[in-house]
């Protein structure tokens, strides 16, 4: 743990599990954690879907046509921003372990992070949604 | 080391199996930040995600050694980071036997997903 932390102690219970406790770096863990753990499951799900490939083309072309449906769009564009923000945090994360000094810069780095994130996920997002309106063309 | 949130891992101390996980997983990052963005975007971006059939990925995506053997690097690499931080996270939610237990399926299922996909990339015909 951090040693000569100023954190306050943490609350027991809900009010304690969910208070703000921390600075940018809480709010970096917390995304980083979700956001790899939903590339995870995805993951999972991914490899096993390819393999059918192989396997059952016909299944995975039954499931394949979820991809094509308007929830399927918004989850690519889901995947595509939890895998975007990992990258980036986790850039950010290995920039600092290899390089401590940098760690003095950490807020900076954070917001290169997330100007990063908006400068090539909303673009990607409207590419990916514009295909909905597209196809019912 | 839980009770108070953190930005990351600290560095482990020494030179022992928990430090060679901890660079493992730094080291791995590294390429997926390539790999798996690439990946993304070829998948997303360059071809439209509709049309990608089984029959359009024995045809064209995998049509071709060199996009296998690199598919099959990136599910190395991607089973090795992901399996190391999803141990952290059961590490960090679970103790004792439990831990254990879930841990041990953690691995099962990681050796699984390599198979599939390993068979699936190397046994699929090449036009």
């Amino acid at each position: 743990m951090a040693r000569g932390s100023t954190l306050p102690a943490p609350r027991r219970g809900l009010r304690g599990a969910i208070a703000y406790r921390g600075g940018e770096g809480m709010v970096a863990w917390a995304f980083h954690r979700i956001s790899g753990i939903a590339v995870s499951v995805f993951l999972t799900l991914h490899v096993v879907s390819i393999f059918m490939v192989g396997a059952n083309p016909e299944f995975y072309d039954y499931l394949h046509l979820f991809y094509a449906s308007v929830p399927g769009k918004v989850a690519e564009v889901l995947l595509g921003a939890a895998l975007l923000y990992h990258a980036l945090n986790g850039t950010r994360i290995v920039v600092m372990d290899l390089w401590p000094a940098l760690t003095a810069y950490h807020r900076l780095l954070w917001r290169i992070v997330w100007i990063t994130f908006f400068a090539l996920g909303l673009p990607g997002a409207f590419i990916i949604l514009s295909r909905i309106w597209e196809s019912a063309k | 080391m839980s009770g108070v949130p953190r930005a990351r891992q600290p560095r482990p101390k020494g030179r022992g199996r928990e430090l060679t996980y901890w660079l493992l997983t730094r080291y791995t990052a590294l390429a997926l930040f390539v790999l798996a963005l690439a990946h993304y975007t070829v998948t997303h971006f360059v071809y439209d995600s509709n049309m990608q059939t089984a029959e359009w990925i024995k045809q064209v995506r995998w049509n071709s050694l060199a996009v296998r053997f690199v598919d099959w690097s990136m599910l190395v690499i991607v089973m090795v980071h992901s399996s190391l931080g999803m141990r952290t996270v059961i590490q960090d939610y679970s103790k004792g036997r439990m831990q254990r237990i879930i841990l041990g399926l953690l691995y099962v299922l990681t050796a699984v997903l390599v198979a599939l996909g390993s068979h699936v990339i190397i046994t699929l015909p090449l036009k």
